[in-house]
């Protein structure tokens, strides 16, 4: 194999391009400018290793496989969470500068990398799989058919960008407590959909505890996804659906309302929205703002502080099943997550990352 | 600078956090060790989630004849003849137990009508036998485990009240040095990558499983992590390597476009009907089946397709050949010019199947390739050649427990940094298997070492220190040399004059420029500070990816035939005399000493499981005597009844 990865490798000149890069620690950081050759067929990834290479040797950024398979490169492109192995450079302008910052909803660690082990914590709190007891290992037996719903979601390559996305800790530090993420809602139904785990009560648990509630299903999670896995039809209104019919089953309700009456009212306690007036009401990135300090920032370029939503339950029709919004909304299929007033790339002149803790208006 | 050192006391170490690692530390865990996990990555993130085709265990769910002798069979042909018997009679034995386990972890595999495991063929073993999860088997180990590990955290809260009280994970923390007692492993220093400080562990017992060695060549499928940390910790701390020499070069690695190259199609494009193609559109694999195959592979491309659907009554497409062979053969039409622009040839399965069946079968191999590069595998033929993959030499262990050889104690290795098990070559499928059986082995054995001491080994303050100053260096020169410059300089030798074929004088220019690269080593310069800084990180490696290259390098121009994953054009065949020797690399103060040492004689009842015909492929005279000797006696023990 006489060819290599190096600049122009295959004979094809590269084209000299603009890029912004955040750089930078908690302290603060700012935009830095490069120009940058990209050759022909290279991602946004091979034009970090490129810089590290030459003029920015301690540029922080994880990768690993290179291969959209492992997770670690995730990044905000153009303001769009996105991976750097998997954003081809033939998708931008020759003349676009393209504005690379870290995931915004952890906390800064340096330049590309955060700290994202608030998803490795609530990974701990997520009961894992509990095996039959009654079969040992070699007895399992399982069709096909039962087991792809959770193989779907067992395609998560963790790279988290759905947690980076999802609107509810996005610039919400209050709400990452009681939260778990896109996630692990799709680790919890991958569990309650596994044809042989032995735990019964996953929905509930996922209402109670995981936070569960305060998803109202505008789908940035699965817009996001890199591996495609429909988190919000698949996972999250299933899971929600289901909580739902228990919870409004009289039988089931009166079983547990003699049986398990401590474990119901925690759960029931858990459940209750924040602020009555928010019950019912749907939350949409679309259309009108909700803070004026939000719309200043959206006339600015990227600003992800929308409304905070509100654990709410949700809306519910007469037999107290859960509204399918989709066919009452106003436009086919979901809303935009980022709204249906930005369209993608964003004007890079307009874009900065600053990290939620410093003050907003440094620059 | 001051310097502050964050200490830990565990029992057992497990540096590595890819299948083997996770293995391990789950056994010693299970065992009542206090255990840590050192990932150089995020949790779950290991290169183990490359591993697209599968995990191989006789279970026998598709193929009823299948059973451990067939694998063990397969295995050791495969690796020709050179593995280690015991390990690769192990491996056969266990794997299945190791597979069904995961099961009860949470894995979820791809299924039969009657509601088993599934197997898929794949290239070199005689019957399906690869567990699989769609092409993404790799990512379902890594997060069964990952998942086991965190279940297993959850016990320890309930009883103890902490996540971490008896298994904790040192996300993104790299090792720099093991430190020892006397010949005694009494801890490992390293620093975390996110904040630069220092980090030592005190423990008696340290199990590596930190992969392969891939990034000191330029195409490569590897990852950053893959410099060769675990071979050079065990060299310095006084183990030996074995099998060096012997690389597999992936066959069908993307060689265009840029933004792929590299990345591995996996065999099952194989399995599932793909064949190999050059510019003329020939399909030329018909004229590489060397002789020792020549009975199992189809002679036309009629038999060769009607395999697919009859595997019973036809012999399989040459397309199947183990790896080596399809490298090999795949760089003989490049080199004969009938290769794609790019340097590959083509690898084409759009022609054979409906893209439906292609997406239904290859999902994330069709989803990478549109994304990664824009090409749908569906409507076009892909451009492949061979691309550094694995290393089968590695660590020298004891095969039954995974304890390093040489003048240490305390040391376990497992996974792709153990050696012997796969011989001069791997067959696809048994990585995954030999992480979990051999991962659990030295899981096992490290917590029983720890058991028995009666003295907890100590780590010296005189070698903390050196370490200190040994990882700070870098930080302190100034303009010294680029580390990423060296990485590239590096790469080109390895890649030019020790890669896939190789020659005596190349080999020898290799040793001189290797010891001109050691020399720049020493003068390398890191810019910037200690906080998660990628150019100091790289430059602490390189010092392990050189002496590691050099291993490399001697065994190779020492071993004078052709075996394997060592292909030498001035030695084109097999040699039976060196089918009997191991080379054995270990440091010198720090020159790298090479000898020879026989391999361990088969053991009798396995080596009857072969006949002798494929036998005289291998074996010396003499030890073919013996065997006549053996099988001689056998019959005589028959007619006696």
């Amino acid at each position: 194999m006489a060819t290599q990865n190096a600049p122009g490798g295959t004979g094809k000149a590269g084209t000299t391009r603009n890029f912004k890069v955040w750089r930078g620690d908690e302290s603060g950081g700012d935009l830095t400018d490069y120009q940058v050759q990209v050759n022909e067929g290279e991602v946004v990834l091979d034009v970090i290793h490129r810089l590290q290479a030459t003029e920015a040797p301690d540029l922080a950024c994880r990768w690993n496989c290179k291969a959209g398979k492992c997770g670690s490169c995730s990044m905000e492109i153009n303001g769009m969470p996105r991976l750097g192995c998997m954003t081809r450079m033939s998708t931008f302008d020759e003349n676009e500068t393209v504005t690379i910052t870290p995931l915004r909803t952890f906390p800064i660690i340096r330049d590309l990398v955060t700290d994202v082990s608030f998803n490795y914590e609530k990974a701990r709190e997520t009961p894992a799989f509990a095996p039959p007891e009654e079969l040992k290992p070699g007895e399992y037996r399982m069709q096909q058919v039962d087991v792809e719903r959770s193989q779907e979601f067992r395609k998560c390559i963790e790279c988290f960008l759905c947690q980076n996305t999802c609107h509810v800790v996005r610039d919400h530090e209050e709400n990452k407590e009681s939260f778990s993420g896109p996630r692990y809602f799709i680790r919890a139904a991958e569990l309650d959909m596994h044809p042989l785990d032995a735990k019964t009560d996953r929905k509930e648990y996922a209402q109670a505890s995981q936070g569960l509630g305060y998803c109202n299903i505008t789908k940035c999670c699965t817009e996001v996804c890199p591996e495609h896995i429909k988190i919000t039809d698949n996972a999250i209104i299933p899971m929600k659906e289901r909580v739902v019919d228990r919870r409004y089953d009289p039988v089931v309700w009166l079983g547990s309302k003699i049986f398990r009456r401590g474990k119901q009212n925690e759960a029931a306690q858990a459940q209750t929205p924040r602020d009555p007036d928010e019950l019912g009401s749907v939350h949409s990135h679309a259309g009108a703002s909700h803070e004026p300090e939000a719309e200043v920032g959206a006339e600015r370029g990227v600003h992800w502080a929308r409304q905070v939503p509100h654990p709410t339950a949700p809306p519910l029709d007469s037999r107290g099943r859960l509204a399918i919004s989709e066919f009452t909304f106003d436009k086919a299929a979901a809303p935009s997550p980022f709204g249906d007033d930005v369209t993608f790339p964003l004007p890079a002149e307009g874009l900065n990352y600053s990290h939620p803790d410093q003050p907003r208006d440094k620059d | 600078m001051t310097t502050r050192i964050e200490r830990h006391h565990y029992d057992v170490v497990v540096i590595g956090a890819g299948g083997a690692g996770l293995r391990a530390a789950i056994e010693a865990r299970l065992a009542g060790k206090r255990t840590a996990i050192i990932s150089k990555s995020l949790f779950g993130k290991a290169h183990t989630v490359m591993a697209e085709g599968g995990a191989a265990a006789a279970m026998g769910n598709v193929n009823s004849r299948d059973n451990w002798q067939v694998h063990f069979r397969d295995t050791m042909r495969g690796g020709k003849f050179l593995n280690n018997f015991r390990m690769a009679e192990l491996h056969a034995k266990e794997s299945p137990q190791r597979i069904w386990e995961l099961e009860t972890y949470g894995a979820l595999f791809d299924r039969t009508k009657d509601g088993k495991i599934s197997q898929r063929n794949f290239g070199g073993h005689e019957y399906p036998r690869l567990a699989h999860v769609g092409d993404r088997t790799g990512l379902e180990l890594i997060r069964t485990l990952q998942q086991k590990i965190v279940s297993l955290q959850q016990e320890d809260k309930k009883t103890h009240g902490d996540y971490e009280a008896r298994i904790r994970v040192f996300a993104e923390t790299t090792i720099t040095e093991l430190l020892l007692d006397g010949d005694k492993v009494a801890g490992a220093f390293g620093y975390y990558r996110e904040s630069g400080e220092f980090v030592l562990f005190e423990a008696p017992a340290v199990v590596l499983a930190t992969g392969g060695v891939g990034r000191s060549y330029k195409v490569t499928s590897n990852s950053w992590e893959y410099t060769g940390d675990g071979h050079a910790l065990a060299l310095r701390a006084g183990a030996t390597l074995i099998n060096m020499e012997f690389l597999q070069f992936h066959p069908t690695g993307m060689v265009w476009p840029p933004s792929v190259k590299g990345i591995l199609v996996t065999e099952s494009v194989r399995g599932d009907g793909g064949v190999l193609k050059n510019s003329e559109g020939k399909r030329f694999m018909f004229n590489y089946v060397p002789d020792v195959f020549r009975k199992q592979y189809a002679e036309t491309e009629e038999e060769a397709d009607r395999w697919y659907t009859d595997p019973d009554n036809n012999r399989r497409p040459p397309e199947l050949l183990p790896r080596d062979e399809v490298a090999r053969a795949i760089n003989a039409e490049v080199k004969a010019g009938r290769g794609t622009p790019a340097g590959g040839v083509y690898l084409d399965i759009a022609s054979r199947l409906p893209a439906e069946e292609v997406r239904r079968r290859l999902p994330s191999m069709y989803h990478q390739f549109k994304e990664l590069a824009d090409v749908d595998i569906t409507a076009e033929p892909m451009e492949v050649g061979p691309t550094c993959h694995y290393v089968m030499g590695g660590v020298e262990v004891d095969p039954d427990s995974g304890a390093a050889h040489g003048h240490v104690q305390g040391l376990f290795a497992a996974g792709e940094v153990s050696g012997g098990m796969h011989g001069s070559n791997r067959l696809g499928g048994n990585s995954l298997s030999d992480l979990l059986v051999f991962g659990k082995r030295a899981g096992e054995h490290a917590s029983a070492y720890a058991e028995g001491l009666t003295a907890r080994p100590k780590v010296a303050a005189a070698d903390v220190e050196a370490a200190v100053d040994r990882a700070l260096a870098p930080l302190e020169r100034d303009g010294g040399e680029n580390p990423y410059t060296l990485q590239q300089d590096l790469q080109a030798v390895m890649g030019d004059l020790v890669g896939i074929i190789r020659r005596k004088g190349e080999l020898e220019e290799s040793l001189v420029k290797l010891a001109d690269l050691r020399d720049r080593v020493t003068r390398v310069a890191a810019a910037g500070g200690r906080r998660y800084n990628p150019g100091w990180h790289l430059a602490l490696d390189l010092r392990n990816m050189l002496v590691v290259s050099e291993c490399t390098a001697r065994a190779a121009l020492e071993r004078e035939e052709s075996r394997g994953g060592h292909t030498r054009e001035d030695f084109p065949t097999m040699a039976p005399q060196w089918r009997t020797v191991n080379l054995v690399c270990s440091l010198d103060g720090d020159k790298v000493r090479l000898e020879h040492k026989p391999l361990p004689k088969i053991r009798a009842e396995l080596i009857q499981l072969f006949d002798r015909a494929e036998l005289a492929k291998y074996l010396t005279d003499e030890e073919l005597a013996d065997f006549d000797a053996l099988t001689g006696d056998a019959h005589a023990e028959e007619a006696a009844k």
